[in-house]
């Protein structure tokens, strides 16, 4: 495994095609590969630290993310002007747009990322789980394909698999478009509003179903494949702690996860990938309960929580995509893959920590956590203003311990030390995470964190 | 509050990176804010106006923390207009791309300074993805000035014209 900036990196600039956070992560990336950055960003992203770092900037639209970020015709022409090589999407706004990223190829750019046909397949979720059957990959037992309108064999299907079922849009995901059904009488109607909700939502009626797992948790496996054969996987994440499909705390190992587990499911995404000639980062997500992982979507980018990876196995993901990117073959071999002791991620938002409502603003006071194994993924600053436009996620805190125990620690510790005055965050929240006895306890199911919370608002409207 | 307290807060203010101090006393309060002293940006971020390089050693490039000032009062959101340019109705860039000033390079540029143009009229054209989008004059006037080049590569809201 070599540290060394590689003799022949084929980038030479690099559009980063997002904002914030990930903005600067990539930037950080790119220089240490002494690439040059093209910072894109919209009005009022002007005073983003990452813009004020990169070699060159391009205003390409006004606030609204459809007229920047999701602004192909800007983002590829802003590549033209500046002569760039290649662009990276980051996650969400156009990561996972097939469209673009067959447009970037076709003007004649490198989209750092898979093919355009590989997240055209992976995000139409019956045809990827389609495709994760065929490779192998276990999958939530289910329809096995798109509802029809005969109700005699919905009902029939529903029974095969046992009730409770979930119906779920084919172009939703990420928790959009499902609805779970717990008795024959209602599955009907469930079928019926959840077609009709997609139609509106996602111009697509298509509804497959699935077994409804009571009690799972959210483990997700990262890989890598250079699309020239050669592919790894880095073990898993627990993103378990979620509100609303959100993810508010990821953690890498998963807690209670032996080695076999781990090496048999990673070794059937791997396998997977070079079935479907999967490029660059990826996540194979899954439910996992009572010892077995249900296949339920991949994610074909780089997400939020890949920090706790990286910081369990000491490698750097953002750089393997760009040397992927650049051509280069994978020089990581899966045995080369070792997991080091516990990380754990606290998203940090812009929102009241109990009523979760957004808080653009000022901040006023910045004053980050430090000390051993602490990493701070953030762009704020002191007199930086959170624009309104945009999520609410201004950084990560990620912590390193060698156990678990003194992961938790850490957090609790840096939790205690981050001052962000000026706007509310969710950093009480996440302090009140850290002290839970269930989170300390570990291996927490999705449905945990808005249980908790839902506890806490009944005992305080109780409270005379 | 007396003044020499408030003379105090203002040292305070100056002699540090902060942008705003507010002090509660009771029932009184004092907020002191700090005010841009020019129109022109203190160039901490140097490849924020137009696509501008910065040097090449780059570690000199100041964060944005030694100019709070802009962050704090919101002026980064639109580029700071050249202190230079003539009053007027200020046309600017409505995509990225190349500007070029005339339909072809051996033609005439479509206007040039002191013209008198009407609404409507093309004053030049962005090329992007091999696409070429006309700007057109949205008032009626003299080009006043004309703030850049052919062939030069423009940003979204770049300023680009006065019309006068």
């Amino acid at each position: 495994m070599t540290n060394r900036i590689p003799e022949n990196p084929m980038l030479d600039k690099v559009v980063i095609a997002n904002r914030g956070e990930i903005a600067l992560r990539i930037l950080r990336a790119c220089h240490a590969l002494e690439i040059r950055t093209v910072a894109v960003h919209s009005t009022v992203d002007r005073n983003l630290k990452h813009v004020a770092m990169a070699d060159e900037s391009v205003c390409i639209g006004p606030a609204p993310p459809s007229e920047s970020y999701l602004n192909m015709p800007a983002i590829i022409a802003a590549a033209e002007v500046t002569d760039a090589q290649a662009i990276h999407p980051g996650y969400g706004f156009l990561s996972e747009n097939a469209d673009f990223a067959e447009r970037v190829e076709q003007s004649g750019f490198i989209f750092i990322g898979p093919m355009a046909d590989t997240i055209r397949l992976m995000g139409d979720k019956v045809e990827a789980i389609r495709a994760m059957q065929e490779a192998g990959v276990p999958c939530v037992p289910g329809s096995g394909g798109p509802l029809d309108s005969d109700p005699a064999t919905n009902i029939k299907i529903a029974r095969e698999i046992g009730y409770p079922v979930i119906v779920k849009a084919a172009g939703g995901g990420g928790g959009r478009g499902m609805r779970v059904v717990h008795t024959e009488a209602a599955l009907g109607n469930a079928i019926q509003t959840t077609k009709a909700e997609a139609r509106a939502a996602f111009g697509n009626d298509m509804v497959y179903m699935e077994k409804f797992l009571e009690n799972p948790r959210h483990i997700e496996i990262q890989v890598l494949a250079d699309g020239q054969g050669g592919a790894i996987h880095l073990g898993e994440r627990d993103c378990s702690m979620q509100r609303r499909h959100q993810k508010v705390v990821e953690e890498a190992p998963a807690p209670a996860i032996t080695a076999e587990q781990r090496e048999r499911i990673g070794a059937i995404c791997v396998e997977a990938c070079k079935r479907i000639g999967y490029r660059g980062a990826g996540t194979f997500e899954f439910l996992y309960q009572d010892g077995h992982f249900y296949f339920i979507e991949m994610n074909t980018r780089i997400q939020v929580e890949h920090p706790v990876t990286e910081m369990v196995t000491g490698i750097d993901l953002i750089r393997e995509q760009l040397m992927i990117a650049s051509g280069h073959r994978l020089t990581l071999r899966q045995q080369d893959i070792v997991s080091s002791g516990h990380a754990i991620e606290c998203r940090i938002n812009a929102e009241d920590p109990d009523s979760f409502v957004p808080s653009p603003g000022l901040i006023q006071h910045f004053h980050p956590a430090g000390g051993p194994g602490v990493r701070v993924d953030s762009h704020i600053y002191e007199g930086y203003r959170v624009p309104a436009n945009y999520d609410s996620m201004i950084g990560k805190l990620i912590v390193h311990g060698p156990d678990r125990e003194t992961a938790v620690a850490r957090m609790r510790v840096a939790l205690s030390e981050m001052v962000v005055d000026g706007i509310k965050t969710n950093i009480p929240l996440q302090q009140r995470i850290m002290a839970d006895g269930g989170f300390q306890h570990g291996g927490q199911n999705i449905h945990y964190l808005e249980r908790r919370l839902a506890e806490r608002k009944e005992k305080s409207l109780s409270i005379v | 509050m007396d003044l020499r307290k408030i003379k105090k807060l203002i040292d305070l203010l100056e002699e540090s990176n902060l942008a705003e101090i507010e002090i509660k006393e009771g029932e009184e309060s004092v907020r002191l804010a700090r005010v841009p002293s020019g129109a022109a940006s203190v160039a901490a971020t140097p490849a924020v106006q137009y696509l501008t390089t910065a040097p090449a050693p780059a570690p000199v490039v100041a964060m944005p923390m030694q100019s709070p000032v802009d962050a704090a009062t919101g002026a980064a959101s639109k580029p700071a207009i050249d202190p230079g340019l003539p009053a007027g109705h200020l046309i600017r860039a409505p995509m990225v791309g190349t500007f070029y000033a005339s339909p072809a390079p051996d033609q005439p540029p479509f206007v040039s300074v002191g013209q008198a143009v009407k609404a409507g009229d093309t004053l030049g054209i962005i090329e992007a993805m091999k696409m070429f989008n006309p700007i057109e004059s949205d008032v009626e006037g003299t080009v006043l000035a004309i703030q850049c080049e052919s062939g030069q590569p423009v940003e979204f809201d770049q300023p680009l014209f006065v019309i006068g």
